[in-house]
């Protein structure tokens, strides 16, 4: 990954970093996932399921704005999807940190790339390109 | 059915899934997406939304177990997500306004193209040859350690190699799966990188390519709470104990046996799809 003796130490550091910004991403979201499936269960255990034609128009939280309003009404539903928003934050905060820890080795070049991944992944969560 | 009973079936059927994608290494998302639209008869949309929220969640895990050994190449692993995520948004897109027929038989080939490729006998292609200008310019080449000795390599045909993963980034978004066979072919037999360094950058790949198409599918509505939910976490401890389990264990059998299970699965999903158009 590295040529010299001292930016391998500090690749080494990073890498630590990276991985435990992972593992805590994944067991945080996961938890909340969890706990609002089971108020999800509670409330709607008898409901009947109908997935069997796609119904975009009947999802109910399909924007960050409709989750965090869920979210603070206590849905269970809501907060699987919250729960599921952080999942897909984990790796995005993954790129982040990256960007940082590129900028204090002075590598430019992947600040860029960084930079880069993180506008395409922008202009997707504005719906710029879905709409 | 009473959304307890969905819930508990979907959660045990995600559980094999994963304990069953990792074991053989084709991961959770091939198989439940199969038995979400095949068994339970939910429709596709709803099957690759869940199932991309699963990929995430078990690559982000094993990825953070890699990174900490040193295995993953960032640099080769970011470079080549600008591919990847671009890749993932316009399948994801595309998904949007294609006909679940048609999804259904291009998973199906991917499916039975996956089945074969786990079969395959693998060739090291590792090269110590540095000289390729794209890999220089970017710093690609690199070194890992196995068994504490420090494992020289260098990576060839980049651009090859950044075609193929705007393929596979693509399929990735298309279908809700983790395309890893096809990002193998990229960095093993294109860009001659070793094994182990395939593997686990491919993997490290996989959280911020799902991501990408994942922002897509829920703008769109296509990840639904009462699906997501028993298919992440059942994915997820299927995962973590099948990645348990595969130390232990000879994997040869399961994985013809698989297969053949996978092949059929393909086979179904592909004539339900041609008799559905």
């Amino acid at each position: 990954m590295s040529t010299g003796k001292k930016e391998n130490l500090n690749d080494k550091d990073i890498q630590v970093i990276l991985g435990t910004l992972l593992r805590a991403g994944v067991i945080i979201s996961m938890s909340i996932v969890l706990i609002g499936g089971i108020i999800f269960l509670i409330h709607n255990k008898g409901a009947i399921t109908d997935y069997k034609v796609f119904k975009p128009e009947l999802s109910k939280f399909s924007s960050i704005a409709a989750i965090f309003k869920g979210v603070l009404t206590f849905q269970g539903d809501a907060i699987v999807q919250f729960g599921i928003l952080m999942l897909i934050f984990t790796p995005i905060a993954r790129i982040v940190f990256a960007i940082f820890s590129f900028l204090i080795e002075g590598d430019y070049l992947y600040v860029l790339i960084g930079f880069i991944i993180l506008t395409i992944i922008t202009i997707s969560l504005n719906g710029g390109l879905a709409n | 059915m009473s959304v307890l009973l969905f819930t508990i079936i979907v959660l045990l059927g995600a559980f094999f899934a994963g304990l069953l994608g990792s074991l053989t290494g084709l991961g959770g998302g091939v198989i439940i997406i199969p038995l979400l639209t095949l068994a339970l008869g939910v429709d596709i949309h709803y099957a690759i939304g869940a199932s991309i929220i699963s990929v995430i969640a078990t690559s982000s895990g094993s990825a953070a177990a890699y990174v900490k050994e040193g295995i993953t190449n960032i640099r080769i692993g970011m470079f080549l997500e600008i591919a990847t995520t671009i890749g993932a948004v316009c399948g994801a897109i595309v998904a949007v306004y294609l006909n679940a027929n048609y999804i259904a038989i291009i998973f199906g080939c991917i499916l039975i193209f996956s089945a074969i490729m786990t079969l395959k006998k693998k060739v090291d292609h590792s090269t110590l040859d540095d000289s390729d200008k794209w890999a220089n310019f970017f710093k690609l080449n690199g070194s890992y350690p196995d068994k504490a000795v420090e494992h020289k390599y260098a990576v060839k045909h980049v651009p090859g190699g950044f075609l193929m993963m705007l393929f596979a980034g693509t399929l990735s978004g298309l279908l809700g799966i983790g395309s890893g066979a096809l990002k193998v072919i990229a960095m093993d037999n294109i860009m001659r990188l070793p094994f182990k360094v395939s593997t686990t950058t491919s993997n490290f790949m996989m959280g911020v390519t799902a991501a990408a198409s994942a922002v897509v599918y829920l703008h769109r509505g296509q990840i639904d709470p009462g699906i997501a939910m028993p298919v992440c976490i059942g994915v997820l401890t299927g995962a973590s104990l099948g990645s348990k389990v595969l130390l232990k264990t000879k994997t040869d059998k399961l994985k013809i046996v698989f297969a053949v299970v996978v092949t059929f699965l393909a086979l179904q999903m592909i004539y339900k799809g041609i008799s559905g158009l």
